[in-house]
C-alpha cells in the first residue's frame, strides 16, 4: 500500500517538476512532448526538452543518490546525525570548485563560468571531481587502517574542517565577484546538467546505488555493532571500503554537479524508517529512493513556482520546507525514542 | 560429558593487546583449554584478570598474542568460517535503530542466508526454533528499545541461536539483570547445553550461580594464569579464596559468600541453628559481632511455632528489634 501511495506520489511530482517554471506549458502538451516527441510550439518543446525533463531527471538522481549515501553513513556510523558529506567528500568538492573560481581571477575560469553558466561547466565539474576525489582517496586509505567507526567519524569531520579552512582563506584573499560566483555555486542548483553532462552523471550514481544495494546485508550486519557483525561472519574493514566508495562516489558526482545540496541525505533516511517501520536495508534502500526522490522533486517544483519569474536555489528549499515536514513526521509518530 | 568432542582447544594461549606496536599481555600462563559439547563452563576471575579479554580470543574478535586456537579441530579459520562454529552474546547495547525482536533473531542467519540477506525456509525454522528454544515467543513483535534488561538479553541469547553453532560464548550474560532472571538465565543455559549438546562458555562474577549450573570453571587470576577444576574443588583447595580474597573482604568457605570482615569483632554467642540460626548469625556479623557457638549470649527458641530471641532474660520477636537491643547496650 505504502509502496505503492509512493509511487504515485512519484509520478505526480515528477509531472509537477516539468510543470514548474517561469514559462506556463499546459499539462497536456508536456504529456505530447514525452510520449510523441512533437508539439505545435517549438519553444514548449525545447524548454521541456532541454531544460525541464533534464532537471527533473538531475532530481531524481540526486534524490535517489543523497538519501541512499546518507542512510549508508547513518548505519556504518550509528549515528542519526550523519549525512552524506561526513566524510568531507562534499567539502573536498567545495575546495576543488573554490580553488578553481577563486584563484586569482583566471580569466579563462571566468569566461567558463560565464559562457557555460554555474554548474553547466566541465571546469566546475571536473574541480569539483578532483576536489572530492583526494579527500576520498585521503579517507579510503585511513579507513582501511583504522579499526574503529567512530575514529573514522571523527577524521572525516576534521578533514571537512580543514577544507572549509582553505576555502575560507581563499575566500578571504579573493575580490567580491569571485566569491559571489563561489556562493552561488553552494546555493546548489539541479539545472545545470544537461547534454552531455545526464548520461555520465546517471553513469556515477547508478554506479553508486548499485554498491550500496549490494551492501544492504552488511549494513544490515552493522546495525549490531561492529563486534557483532564480526563474529556474524563480516570483514568489517571491507565492508567499510565498499561503503564509503559507495558514498563517496554518490555525495561527490551529486556535489560536482549540482552543488552542495543539504538536508535531503539527513532526513529522507529518518522519513524512510518510519514510513516503512523496518530497519531491513533491503527496504529502506528502495524506500529512501523513493522518499528521496518525491522530497527533491517536490522542492524544486517549489523553487520555481509557476507565474513567478524568480527561481529560488532548491539547497534552500529542501531545509525551509523539509525540516518542519521531518519535524512533524517525527512528533506526530511519536516514534521519536526509536533513536535512543 | 567432559569427553564429548572437542569443538574448543587451545594450546600455549597467549591473550592481549598491541599497544603503539609492542605486545601488552593480559594471560600468558594459561593451561591447555578444552570446551566439549554439551558442556557449560563458566570463566570466573576478579575485575581486570582479563576474562573479557580470553572471550574475545577465542571467539575470533581479536587475534592471539601466542599459541593456538583449535575450532572444531581447524585452526586459521577465517571469519565467515568462525560465524559458522561461535556464536557471541556480548555486553555491547544495541539501540537507536528501530530494530523489532524477529528481525534481530532473523540477523542471527547472517553467515547462512544468501548474499542479499534473503531467508528460505530452513533459515525461518532455525529463527523459530531460536524463538522457542529462549521463550521470547509472545516478544517477536516488539522493538528492541522497549525491552527491560532482562527480557534483551534473552532475546540477544535467541539471536546467537539462531546463528546455530556448536560454540555459544557469553559475556556476563547476568549483568544488570535481577536475581531471578540470573537464576533463570542460567538454568536456560545449562538446559541448552544439554538438550541441543551445544559448548557453552559464559564469563561471570556470580559464584553462587556458577556453582549451580558450571560442568567446569575457569579460574582467571590477575597475575595471568588460570586454575581449572569443577567449582567444588576450587573452593575446598582454597584456591578460590587465594585469588579473590583481598585483606578488605574474605571468603567465608562455609557458605560460599564473601565478607567484610568487621573491624574490632565484639564476641557474642549464640545458641540454636536451623534457618532462623543461620540468618541470626548473618545479621549479626553485619553489625560487627564475632559469633561464636557457646552459651551465654542470644538463644533461639520456639514459641507457639514463633522464633523468639532470648538476651539477658529479655524477649525480642523480630531480629531488628534484638539487634536495636545490642546497640543500645554497648
Amino acid at each position: 500500500m505504502r509502496l505503492i501511495g509512493l509511487l504515485v506520489l512519484l509520478v505526480m511530482a515528477f509531472v509537477l517538476d516539468l510543470c514548474a517554471g517561469p514559462v506556463r506549458i499546459p499539462i497536456h502538451e508536456i504529456f505530447r512532448i514525452l510520449f510523441s516527441s512533437a508539439s505545435k510550439n517549438n519553444d514548449w518543446y525545447f524548454i521541456v526538452k532541454n531544460i525541464r525533463l533534464p532537471k527533473a531527471l538531475t532530481a531524481i538522481l540526486a534524490g535517489c543518490g543523497l538519501s541512499v549515501a546518507g542512510l549508508q553513513m547513518q548505519t556504518l556510523f550509528r549515528n542519526p546525525l550523519a549525512d552524506p558529506g561526513i566524510l568531507g567528500i562534499t567539502a573536498g568538492a567545495s575546495f576543488g570548485v573554490a580553488a578553481v573560481m577563486l584563484s586569482g581571477g583566471g580569466m579563462a575560469t571566468l569566461y567558463a563560468i560565464r559562457e557555460l553558466g554555474l554548474g553547466g561547466s566541465w571546469l566546475i565539474v571536473g574541480a569539483a571531481c578532483s576536489g572530492a576525489g583526494v579527500v576520498m582517496l585521503f579517507v579510503l586509505t585511513i579507513s582501511s587502517r583504522l579499526k574503529d567507526n567512530v575514529l573514522m567519524l571523527i577524521i572525516g569531520i576534521m578533514m571537512s574542517s580543514v577544507t572549509l579552512a582553505l576555502v575560507s582563506i581563499w575566500q578571504y584573499f579573493s575580490n567580491p565577484e569571485e566569491v559571489k560566483d563561489y556562493l552561488l555555486w553552494t546555493f546548489g542548483s539541479l539545472s545545470g546538467v544537461n547534454g552531455p553532462q545526464l548520461p555520465i552523471f546517471a553513469l556515477a550514481i547508478v554506479i553508486g546505488l548499485v554498491a550500496a544495494f549490494l551492501s544492504s546485508k552488511m549494513l544490515d550486519a552493522l546495525l549490531l555493532g561492529e563486534n557483532y557483525a564480526r563474529s556474524m561472519g563480516l570483514t568489517v574493514k571491507y565492508a567499510r571500503v565498499v561503503i564509503v566508495c559507495s558514498t563517496s562516489l554518490l555525495a561527490g558526482s551529486i556535489t560536482a554537479f549540482c552543488g552542495p545540496i543539504g538536508f535531503i541525505g539527513v532526513a529522507v533516511p529518518h522519513l524512510a524508517r518510519l514510513f516503512f517501520n523496518t530497519s531491513s536495508h533491503r527496504i529502506l534502500m528502495p524506500a529512501c529512493c523513493l522518499i528521496g526522490t518525491v522530497l527533491l522533486l517536490l522542492c524544486d517544483s517549489i523553487a520555481q513556482w509557476p507565474g513567478s519569474d524568480t527561481v529560488l536555489p532548491v539547497n534552500i528549499i529542501t531545509s525551509l520546507v523539509g525540516a518542519p515536514m521531518v519535524i512533524f513526521m517525527l512528533v506526530r509518530k511519536k516514534n521519536l525514542n526509536i533513536y535512543r | 560429558m567432559s569427553g564429548g568432542s572437542p569443538l574448543l582447544q587451545t594450546s600455549d594461549l597467549q591473550t592481549g593487546y598491541h599497544v603503539a606496536g609492542k605486545k601488552l599481555l593480559v594471560s600468558d600462563k594459561m593451561p591447555a583449554l578444552h570446551l566439549g559439547a554439551g558442556q557449560l563452563i563458566c570463566l570466573l576471575g576478579p575485575n581486570g584478570s582479563g576474562k573479557s579479554t580470553l572471550l574475545r580470543t577465542l571467539a575470533g574478535l581479536q587475534p592471539p598474542l601466542g599459541g593456538a586456537i583449535a575450532i572444531t579441530g581447524q585452526t586459521g579459520l577465517s571469519s565467515a568460517g568462525l560465524a559458522k562454529k561461535i556464536s557471541l552474546v556480548l555486553t555491547d547495547r544495541i539501540a537507536g535503530n528501530n530494530l523489532d525482536v524477529y528481525s534481530l533473531v532473523a540477523l542471527g542467519r547472517y553467515p547462512w542466508s544468501d548474499w542479499m540477506g534473503g531467508l528460505d525456509e530452513s533459515d525461518r525454522a532455525a529463527i523459530e526454533r531460536a524463538i522457542e528454544s529462549a521463550g521470547v515467543g509472545p516478544l517477536r513483535n516488539r522493538k528492541l528499545h522497549t525491552l527491560s534488561d532482562g527480557e534483551n538479553q534473552k532475546v540477544m541469547l535467541a539471536r546467537a541461536l539462531a546463528q546455530d553453532t556448536p560454540l555459544l560464548m557469553l559475556d556476563e550474560p547476568t549483568a544488570h539483570l535481577d536475581l531471578p532472571s540470573r537464576i533463570r538465565l542460567m538454568r536456560l543455559l545449562h538446559r541448552l547445553a544439554r538438550e541441543l549438546d551445544k559448548g557453552i562458555l559464559l564469563s561471570t562474577h556470580e559464584l553462587d550461580l556458577a556453582l549451580q549450573v558450571a560442568d567446569e570453571v575457569w579460574l582467571l587470576e590477575a597475575t595471568g594464569s588460570m586454575h581449572k577444576g569443577a567449582p567444588e574443588d576450587l573452593i575446598l583447595n582454597g584456591i578460590f579464596e587465594a585469588v579473590f580474597a583481598k585483606e578488605d573482604v574474605t571468603f567465608d568457605r562455609a557458605t560460599g559468600v564473601f565478607r567484610i570482615p568487621p573491624e574490632g569483632g565484639r564476641p557474642i554467642a549464640l545458641e540454636g541453628g536451623g534457618v532462623a540460626g543461620f540468618w541470626t548469625r548473618r545479621a549479626l556479623q553485619r553489625e560487627g559481632f564475632t559469633v561464636t557457638d557457646n552459651a551465654g549470649g542470644v538463644v533461639i527458641t520456639q514459641e507457639d511455632g514463633r522464633t523468639i530471641w532470648m538476651l539477658n532474660g529479655k524477649r525480642f520477636v523480630t531480629i531488628s528489634k534484638l539487634l536495636a537491643a545490642l546497640n543500645g547496650l554497648t
